[in-house]
């Protein structure tokens, strides 16, 4: 989509809607997120079974988010042997930009049967203000 | 890391041609691993969004089956910006051989991974025959 900065100066929003843009056609980097937008702030989900929270780094700088972490596989014992291995196991390193500045001080994260939930609030500066309209 | 392009898709559970299911739902297939071990056989699986009140499971016959419900992800006064993976209901089934001792099988659920232990009967543990010569 093709827009002139004239274009964007009546559109503060227009970030917000090329944000899904961004990602059509890629194959997600491991693991895979849902990302869900209000006006106010964000909030990531992914889903992380079997890791502890505490092997799970996580940073905001700015307006993009990092995860970092490590799944490690179950050591079998001697005369113990695999039927079937279809489970993830390893290390990944996965950043995402939000279409907005994250204010960092707010930054929730929650870690619930094997699901990670980041919630992301928007940073106060960059808030859409209403404006009210008087009548004279 | 093992290849991630198939791990990153979740399968979805298949139903028989023309069979359809009552809940309007999707079914994905969990990611399981099955290791053998000397007195038991243990089957891991990934249910995340699962926790013990969640999962189900039933052995009927030689059939076991892994039942997990997952409340919708749908996230109140928010939009889904981005969706990489699916969010929906667990179910898979293992046929298993005679050998399971029915009454020691024991399950637990922690950070959505669901552990199920099934101890080998004593049976099957000691069932060598000897072969002699004539």
């Amino acid at each position: 989509m093709l827009l002139t900065n004239f274009e964007r100066l009546f559109d503060p929003f227009l970030d917000f809607y090329e944000f899904p843009r961004r990602f059509r056609g890629r194959r997600p980097d491991f693991p895979p997120y849902n990302v869900w937008l209000s006006d106010d702030k964000a909030i990531i989900t992914t889903e992380l079974p079997g890791i502890t929270p505490s092997d799970i780094d996580l940073s905001v700088v700015g307006k993009v988010v990092t995860l970092k972490g490590e799944r490690k596989a179950d050591e079998l014992k001697e005369g113990e042997s695999y039927h079937r291995r279809e489970r993830w196991y390893g290390r990944f390193n996965k950043s995402i930009e939000l279409p907005y500045n994250i204010e960092s001080n707010g930054v929730k994260a929650t870690f619930q049967k094997g699901i990670l939930t980041i919630e992301l609030p928007r940073a106060e500066a960059e808030k859409p203000k209403k404006i009210e309209i008087k009548t004279e | 890391m093992k290849d991630t392009s198939q791990e990153l898709q979740k399968k979805e559970a298949e139903t028989p041609a023309g069979i359809e299911r009552t809940r309007d739902e999707k079914y994905y297939l969990p990611a399981v691993d099955i290791i053998e071990k000397s007195d038991s056989i243990v089957v891991v699986a990934d249910v995340p969004g699962c926790d013990e009140k969640a999962v189900d499971i039933t052995l009927e016959k030689n059939v076991l089956t892994i039942n997990g419900l997952v409340s919708e992800g749908r996230i109140e006064g928010m939009r889904l910006a981005l969706n990489e993976y699916g969010v929906g209901n667990y179910q898979r089934q293992f046929t298993l051989s005679d050998e399971i001792d029915r009454e020691g099988i024991q399950a637990k659920v922690k950070n959505g991974v669901l552990t199920v232990i099934l101890p080998k009967s004593s049976t099957a543990k000691t069932r060598k025959i000897a072969v002699v010569s004539e």
